[in-house]
């Protein structure tokens, strides 16, 4: 073998080491992420924090109930701005569109996907704080709701589309009107994907703090009614962990390993959901 | 929408307004119109936020015009605002972040599509798509309490020692700094890289590896020559679409990159971006020159982010495009 020969076969097979090294430490971060919160929010997890307001500065213990229940409380109120006009966007791009406008819709929420979460949380703050003049729960679910509907829109059409034209055409010849083909065919036939998509978008924007910051803002109590600063586990978590009290830094992992496993839990339902294939029918 | 003309030219008029009251009695065009509400919703809201953003930002655009993006004093008590250490500190720590994630994700993109055997492949993306969907905070948690004090104690002395002498790697260590900040992002961006390239990658046609495995190139030849070239414009629109992605990142940079306006050639120094300056000080803004100031900053991201996503969208549709004359 000549030189030429054995210094190529080397540069091969190091390169080739050295991208499969790239994928190596990729993957490991992830293990990472989930050792460290295991460890350090496992030790400082406990049953308070499920079910204890958050206590004085200086004083240990309590917990981040109002925080589970605030996250909640937002998430449900993205989720009725972000799942209507999310799923019905889709069904019209899907079912409905015409060449033109359906392009404009098209770009329009590829453009609304790439807007930073930060400004969607001052574009809150300007239409519903600046007039109500103070922080509340409705101007933290309006801005996570906007975030929502771009997935939304996205997966819902894609699923529609992935629904053959025949079971439409079925439906249709049976002399069903358009919208009942849709919602009682094509609709049921794309379930699977659509859950999918919006169980993403929610996994999403429940991690979401930067828009929280001055729409929801934060509370160190319960919150009642919908019109007032509401605490979520991302900001906690965000307060916590730039706080100078170690107590609060406990709290900060103990709230990340239960947020990391909600948004992992979200996540890998809904890719199972998926791989199980999309069934066509009333299955 | 089309409908197959069934009626006759001269019946026409009557027939096609009551083809319209008839699919209105059936519920179509009630149908058609509430998606089609949904769908202009979004437009709606699109155009509100740019509205929104760009007339909450009068007052600093009218009292500085242009040189607010010039100017490198960030002083709210004299009431002077310059955006500059902002967008250097933003460009800088993406820059970086550019830098770690774009040799690794395409790395890593090479060996899944090439190397990998399928069912690794698979599981090994799944997983990396999960790193996607970490909250952006819990990046910060580990930044703040895992990955700085690891650079204060460990890599900052070390590059101290050896690097010295250029002048990024110069000036007193306090962990939280640039170098942290750019580190967190290439960590954050690195999924986005990956699943993109792979999957251009992956639609190389098998013919191309063929042809230059058949001309005696080795494996990495083949891979390096001729498909990664192949693949380059798709390659540089997943590096766009990160970098869109870094540039408004903002929790994790936040907690790690130390909150100082200032702009120093060192990464060992700490410093602000756009995100993190809103993030930071809109609550507390007092007087409304500061509050628009910090939406005319917003105005700037979210323009830069738009800018950097439509020229990833040329890069696919242009690539899509040439796919399609050569296939």
């Amino acid at each position: 073998m000549s030189f030429r020969t054995r210094w190529r076969k080397f540069v091969n097979v190091f390169m080739l080491s050295l991208t499969g090294l790239c994928a190596l430490v990729t993957v490991s971060i992830l293990f990472f992420i989930l050792g460290y919160l295991l460890w350090y929010g496992g030790k400082s997890l406990n049953w308070a924090f499920f079910t204890h307001l958050p206590t004085p500065v200086g004083e240990t213990g309590g917990g981040m109930a109002n925080a589970i229940v605030g996250s909640g409380k937002l998430l449900l109120l993205a989720s009725l701005v972000g799942v209507p006009v999310g799923i019905l966007g889709g069904v019209y791009l899907a079912e409905f569109g015409g060449q033109t406008f359906s392009f404009v819709v098209r770009y329009t929420t590829d453009l609304l996907n790439g807007v930073p979460s930060i400004v969607m949380g001052i574009f809150a703050y300007t239409i519903i704080v600046l007039p109500m003049h103070h922080f509340s729960a409705l101007a933290g679910g309006l801005a996570l709701g906007v975030m929502m509907i771009p997935i939304a829109v996205r997966t819902t059409e894609e699923s529609l589309r992935s629904v053959p034209g025949t079971l439409r055409e079925g439906a249709l010849a049976l002399g069903t009107s358009k919208w009942k083909t849709v919602a009682t065919v094509v609709m049921p036939a794309a379930m699977r994907g659509i859950v999918t998509g919006v169980m993403l978008t929610l996994a999403r924007v429940a991690g979401e703090t930067a828009p929280l910051l001055f729409t929801a803002f934060s509370n160190r109590f319960w919150s009642s009614g919908w019109n007032q600063p509401i605490a979520s586990l991302p900001v906690m978590i965000y307060t916590y962990a730039i706080a100078p009290y170690d107590d609060w830094h406990r709290q900060a992992w103990a709230a990340g390993l239960v947020l990391l496993a909600l948004v992992l839990v979200a996540n890998i339902g809904a890719r199972l959901l998926v791989s199980r294939g999309i069934s066509f029918g009333k299955a | 929408m089309a409908s197959a003309p069934t009626t006759v030219d001269h019946v026409r008029p009557p027939g096609r307004t009551w083809e319209f009251i008839k699919r209105l009695r059936r519920g179509d065009e009630v149908a058609h119109l509430i998606t089609l509400l949904a769908a202009a919703s979004i437009i709606v809201v699109t155009v509100m936020l740019v509205y929104q953003l760009y007339t909450n930002s009068t007052l600093p655009r009218h009292k500085f015009g242009f040189s607010f993006f010039l100017g490198k004093t960030w002083d709210p008590v004299s009431g002077e605002f310059g955006a500059l250490p902002f967008i250097f500190g933003t460009v800088v720590s993406s820059a970086l972040a550019l830098l770690v994630a774009v040799p690794l994700g395409v790395g890593a993109a090479i060996f899944l599509s090439e190397l990998a055997p399928p069912r690794i492949s698979n599981v090994t993306t799944f997983v990396i798509e999960l790193l996607a969907a970490v909250p952006s905070v819990i990046y910060g948690l580990l930044g703040i309490f895992i990955l700085v004090p690891v650079l204060r104690k460990g890599v900052m002395p070390f590059l101290k020692t050896t690097l010295g002498f250029l002048p990024f790697f110069q000036g007193p260590i306090y962990g939280v700094s640039m170098l942290a900040g750019g580190l967190v992002l290439a960590v954050m961006i690195v999924p986005f890289i990956i699943s993109v390239s792979r999957e251009v990658l992956m639609a190389v046609p098998v013919e191309q590896r063929e042809a230059a495995l058949a001309m005696g190139a080795t494996k990495w030849e083949s891979t390096w020559q001729v498909v990664v070239p192949f693949a380059r414009v798709g390659i540089m629109a997943s590096v766009f679409l990160a970098l869109a992605r870094a540039l408004g990142e903002t929790m994790a940079v936040t907690m790690v990159i130390g909150n100082d306006p200032r702009i120093s050639a060192s990464l060992f120094a700490p410093g602000y971006t756009i995100a993190a300056v809103i993030a930071n000080e809109f609550t507390e803004a007092t007087g409304d020159l500061y509050l628009e100031a910090l939406i005319e900053l917003g105005l700037v991201l979210f323009l830069l982010t738009i800018l950097i996503n439509g020229l990833a969208r040329l890069v696919i549709i242009a690539t899509t495009q040439k796919g399609a004359a050569q296939g």
